[in-house]
């Protein structure tokens, strides 16, 4: 802020106040020929309008000086006169990292204990849990539901189905890092009919009933297109995060409407990454719940 | 009787009807939205029925429909009056008349179709924006017109506060919705980030100061003082107040956006001047319910007073919760949980529709010519069913958002939160049915009083024109 402004906003901030005190004080002077109390001044409205001139009341001037007086203060203690920083030298900045840095001393140790546990020990750990599920519900249950059961374009962490791998230690680099998958759009490639063809192979691959000479025409284009990700079994392949599509478990919907959009606009799914925002201990500890939500099926 | 010595009450009964339609009509969709609340299946999966379309309805049609009507009608009938002088340019008068209508149709085809600023009570687009500029400048050309051809010298308290809530109206929505368009339904706001939200909360809470206040305020010096036949309490009290509280009002915006991006002196700002404000406001109050002192005995036979006074009430509560929520530890417990919106709808169904109908009831029968409103008893009862609304909708919504803001903060042992969003929207579930159920009843009673004022229309007397009594 230059200089300018910060006289600019002293100015009319201390300005403002010291008008309202002004105009209390201005308004309360009694003119030697003015009656004060229940006297109707001389003045009449519409037939009957006319009004008293009652003194201000005492109890409620005090209010008025009071919060001007607290104004003054704060004004002083705190930012808000222009670049001035107050004797506390409060920001909300200071204040947010000192209750960061005080949460940090108090729950980091506890934090640290459990980062010690191998990920399928602390899945077991009653307490570990609870702190797991907490965060979990803080945090992930937006996209993955309180239960983790997922929801269209979110996974079901409960179904022991791993798109880029169920191990333990997998799982913790998935919310370290995060995950970005990106199968791309076939429409334009394909064509609609294309699209058709493909979809129906695909269909083949969990038995469900499709047009068998469609089926034929998309293996064909499936087995140039799309075996580098899913393979040629259509089993996937979890380094890429490309989904086995042989198992009935639809990330975008099961029908064939919606494989013809998935193979259509393609996806892309992201999954944050969370290192950030929750610290290595504990995504540690969401780790262990979330391998504990599919170990309890 | 020749027009230049009658009033042009026209212009008056036409809003003052209208107030009582878009009251319906507004808290007809708050209703709606309400249920939306507690059974979110009723939004029938169509886009214009979901709640986030249906809520700026909603407020555009009580604060601006309902709300506007209401002060247009009584500001006219009232700087008629206390000028002892007819309209200044009853053409423009009709022309606001039509125009604000013309507004209000436009909104309730826009929003629900998701048109839209997203800017909070200014969400209409470009072009209804200038056409609300247009009526309001002609507003301010009848108002201060017919001021300047008053034939008293002294201008009358509610003018005064009639007229800062025309001038500061215009200043604020000109300012705020100062925008490009791209195409006649869209268009991009000229601001931008921390001071894109400064100006929208100035716009915001000066909407609540001036439209939903001041407005108001100059309603209830005309009508408490003239429903309870006594003199306003103090003169000097309502020049400190009035001054005041235009001075304060315009910096309070800030403590919507504590705890934001905005800079820490601008937060520090916005926070002492709200409390600053609260001697202001309660000025207000004070005139008020000192002026029906000594008429306290009519309140038994007089519901329409009972409006007044239950008016004034909520509108004591409202200016002392308002500066207490913007204190920054109060707002850190209380910001985005249900607090806030019964903090609002203290003072717009409490404060503002309250005195709407209280001065509504007193002003139709003078309009109409009758002995006062076809039924008393209705009024009364309206005014026990609405006021049970209120309470019920306030209360659960206290209840809600404290409980809302405890349930955010709370922390287990091991510094994980206690509770989760979802659990905290699920324990509030009782309080959306207590809501939902209150603002029935305040519906309820909105069609009691459209049945009163129908029966009251139906047995006029005179549809001769008003004559213009001379000053005392």
């Amino acid at each position: 802020m230059t200089t300018f402004w910060s006289i600019y906003i002293s100015v009319i901030t201390i300005g403002t106040l010291a008008g309202c005190f002004w105009l209390v004080r201005y308004t309360m002077r009694v003119n030697p020929n003015e009656q004060l109390g229940e006297k109707e001044l001389n003045h009449k409205w519409d037939g009957d309008l006319v009004e008293y001139n009652n003194p201000l009341p005492k109890w409620w001037l005090n209010l008025f000086y009071g919060t001007i007086v607290f104004a003054a203060i704060y004004l002083t203690l705190y930012p808000g006169l222009g670049t001035w920083e107050g004797l506390f030298g409060w920001t909300s900045h200071k204040q947010y990292e000192q209750e960061v840095e005080k949460a940090a001393a108090k729950y980091d140790p506890l934090y640290a204990k459990y980062a010690q546990v191998p990920l399928t020990e602390l899945a077991k750990n009653e307490d570990a849990m609870k702190i797991g599920q907490s965060l979990f519900g803080n945090n992930c249950a937006q996209c993955h539901g309180s239960f983790g059961l997922g929801n269209k374009g979110f996974p079901n962490l409960t179904d022991n189905d791993w798109l880029w791998g169920g191990k333990p230690e997998t799982i913790e680099q998935t919310i370290l890092q995060g995950r970005n998958a990106a199968m791309p759009a076939w429409g334009p490639t394909l064509g609609e009919d294309g699209v058709k063809a493909v979809a129906e192979y695909v269909l083949s691959f969990t038995g469900r009933e499709s047009d068998k000479a469609l089926a034929e025409k998309g293996k064909q284009t499936f087995n140039t297109m799309c075996i580098g990700c899913h393979g040629a079994d259509g089993k996937g392949n979890q380094m890429l995060g490309a989904a086995n599509l042989t198992d009935d478990v639809w990330l975008y919907g099961s029908s064939k409407e919606d494989i013809i959009e998935t193979i259509t606009h393609g996806r892309n799914g992201k999954m944050p990454g969370w290192e950030k925002v929750l610290g290595k201990d504990k995504a540690h500890l969401v780790a262990a719940y979330v391998l504990s939500l599919s170990q309890d099926q | 009787m020749s027009t230049s010595n009658t009033f042009d009450d026209k212009v008056v009964r036409q809003f003052a009807v209208m107030t009582v339609v878009w009251g319906i009509v507004g808290m007809t969709v708050g209703v709606l939205i309400a249920a939306q609340l507690a059974f979110p299946e009723l939004n029938f999966d169509l886009p214009w029925l979901t709640y986030s379309r249906l809520r700026p309805l909603h407020t555009n049609a009580v604060i601006f429909a309902f709300g506007g009507s209401a002060l247009f009608a009584t500001s006219y009938y009232v700087v008629q009056r206390t000028n002892h002088t007819r309209l200044f340019a009853p053409g423009l008068a009709s022309f606001t008349f039509w125009g604000w209508q013309l507004v209000i149709l436009l909104a309730a085809i826009t929003l629900p179709l998701g048109i839209t600023t997203s800017k909070e009570y200014a969400e209409l687009e470009w072009p209804i924006d200038i056409l609300i500029t247009v009526v309001w400048v002609a507003y301010a050309v009848v108002f201060f017109g017919t001021i300047a051809k008053r034939k008293v010298k002294h201008i009358y308290v509610a003018n005064w506060f009639y007229g800062a809530f025309i001038l500061t109206v215009a200043l604020l929505h000109v300012v705020n919705s100062l925008e490009i368009p791209v195409t006649l339904t869209k268009s991009y706001s000229i601001y931008s980030g921390a001071v894109d939200a400064m100006v929208q909360w100035w716009y915001g809470h000066n909407a609540v100061g001036f439209f939903l206040t001041a407005g108001f305020l100059g309603m209830m010096y005309y009508f408490v003082p003239k429903q309870a036949g006594r003199p306003v309490y103090s003169y000097r009290l309502s020049v400190v107040h009035f001054w005041a509280l235009i001075t304060t009002y315009m910096w309070a915006g800030p403590h919507h956006l504590h705890y934001t991006a905005l800079p820490d002196w601008t937060q520090s700002l916005g926070m002492i001047m709200s409390l600053v404000l609260l001697a202001p406001s309660w000025g207000g109050m004070i005139n008020g319910i000192m002026t029906l002192s000594g008429a306290w005995h009519k309140l038994r036979t007089d519901p329409i007073l009972k409006f007044l006074i239950v008016s004034l009430s909520f509108y004591g509560m409202s200016t002392f919760e308002g500066p207490m929520m913007s204190i920054k530890t109060v707002n850190a417990l209380s910001h985005y949980t249900d607090w806030t919106v019964g903090h609002v709808h203290s003072g717009a169904l409490g404060w503002v529709a309250f005195v709407t109908i209280g001065s509504i009831y007193a002003l139709l029968p003078k309009l109409w010519r009758t002995d006062g409103m076809y039924s008393t008893k209705l009024i009364d009862v309206h005014f026990w069913v609405a006021t049970i609304g209120v309470v019920f909708y306030i209360a659960s919504m206290w209840i809600a958002g404290l409980m809302q803001g405890l349930m955010w903060r709370a922390v287990n042992p091991d510094g994980s939160l206690t509770y989760t969003f979802v659990e905290a929207l699920k324990a509030t579930y009782p309080y959306y049915y207590a809501r939902l159920f209150g603002g029935l009843l305040v519906l309820t009673g909105m069609f009691i009083m459209a049945y009163n004022v129908y029966k009251t229309w139906k047995s006029k007397t005179s549809d001769e024109p008003i004559a213009i009594a001379e000053p005392a």
